[in-house]
């Protein structure tokens, strides 16, 4: 899922404090799962903005909406009319969410509520950890399933760097060396073997390199 | 002074298998408490969230207390201790806010806990005494007006 964090409230009222009704809309997809956007947190910061304005003297109000999906242009129908009474929307949605917002409703600002942070797993309650860069050429079948380009600091393809400490990374101790753990994998799933070659570098083309990318599937397109 | 006459109101969250119990065990000890808190009565703190927090405040309150298990004495086991991060977080959020975060505050008492559970509510009226008014409270309704309390 894609992982976000909220803005802290100050930040937030200073991007609405120039408008006088915002709507803040919440997204029910990957953002409730971290806990970052949902109708749960739509709540608490829909109040703690209402707080942080009437102590300022602002008069600005917040009504406050969740959809199933901001990224989905079916979804933002069931937003248009919330949309339309407002000065400007607060999504609390991902980076995706927010300029789907934007391209719908052509008219009205739309701001960010949250920092969009990376593609994630929870690792334990409360834990987020980043688990894929979205490369573009996916790797992982050469290395058990666990990500060099991702979870190993310097994105080695071809080994440790040998900084580790015991089965820690030396760039951030908090964290296990990745390559620690490919070796570990491999072995238990007996393909050591495919540590033998020497990877070429990795072809970044597919990634952001070449700026916004789209994916065109002829088969689906009416 | 800030406090000249200030009744504040103090909205104290308590949980059903201890502080409940102690603040109905205080009542058959006769043991006196300000009158100042209104006290909600909630299966496990673990259940609060913190949304309740900033509605309580958002609608005027000026100071909440969550009152739980001693820790380690949760009926759910952790559930104190769940409130306890919340709780945390929820001053952090206060703060972002412009409110004091000593206006919310944490206690942990045992049922059988009546006078604790007194000296708590009364600390945490005179803390919230001396800070003065929410500035979010609302202007009073005319008292001749207002039904039974």
């Amino acid at each position: 899922m894609i992982v976000a964090q909220r803005k802290n409230i100050p930040e937030l009222l200073s991007i609405v404090e120039n408008h006088r009704k915002v709507l803040l809309l919440g997204c029910g997809t990957c953002v409730t799962v971290c806990l970052a956007g949902g109708q749960r947190e739509v709540s608490i910061i829909a109040s703690a903005l209402r707080m942080a304005a009437r102590l300022k003297d602002l008069p600005l109000e917040v009504e406050e909406l969740t959809v199933e999906r901001q990224c989905d242009n079916v979804f933002l129908e069931q937003a248009a009319e919330a949309t339309r009474q407002a000065d400007a929307v607060v999504s609390l949605g991902c980076g995706a969410g927010v300029q789907a917002l934007a391209e719908r409703f052509a008219g009205k600002p739309v701001y960010a509520g949250l920092d969009t942070t990376f593609i994630g797993i929870l690792e334990e309650r409360g834990i987020w950890a980043e688990k894929c860069a979205a490369c573009g050429a996916c790797v992982l079948h050469l290395y058990g399933g666990i990500c060099p380009i991702t979870r190993c600091a310097k994105r080695l393809l071809n080994g440790p760097c040998s900084g580790s400490r015991e089965d820690r990374c030396e760039v951030n101790p908090g964290r296990p060396c990745a390559w620690q753990l490919i070796y570990q994998r491999l072995k238990e799933i007996g393909q050591l073997d495919r540590l033998e070659g020497i990877k070429p570098p990795k072809n970044w083309r597919p990634s952001l390199s070449g700026g916004c990318r789209s994916i065109i599937r002829e088969d689906h397109r009416v | 002074m800030k406090s000249d006459g200030f009744q504040p109101k103090i909205l104290a969250f308590c949980c059903h298998y201890c502080a409940y119990a102690s603040a109905d065990l205080a009542g058959s000890m006769r043991i006196q408490y300000p009158p100042n808190v209104r006290i909600i009565r909630t299966p496990c703190t673990g259940r609060l969230e913190t949304e309740y927090f900033m509605k309580a405040f958002e609608n005027g309150a000026d100071g909440v207390l969550v009152a739980g298990c001693l820790e380690g004495g949760c009926h759910f086991v952790e559930g104190n201790l769940c409130a306890k991060r919340r709780v945390n977080y929820s001053r952090d959020m206060l703060q972002e806010i412009g409110l004091e975060k000593e206006r919310l505050r944490m206690v942990n008492i045992s049922a059988a806990m009546a006078r604790p559970l007194a000296d708590s509510i009364t600390d945490m009226v005179e803390t919230v005494r001396k800070l003065g008014p929410s500035p979010l409270r609302k202007p009073e309704t005319n008292p001749k007006q207002r039904k039974h309390s």
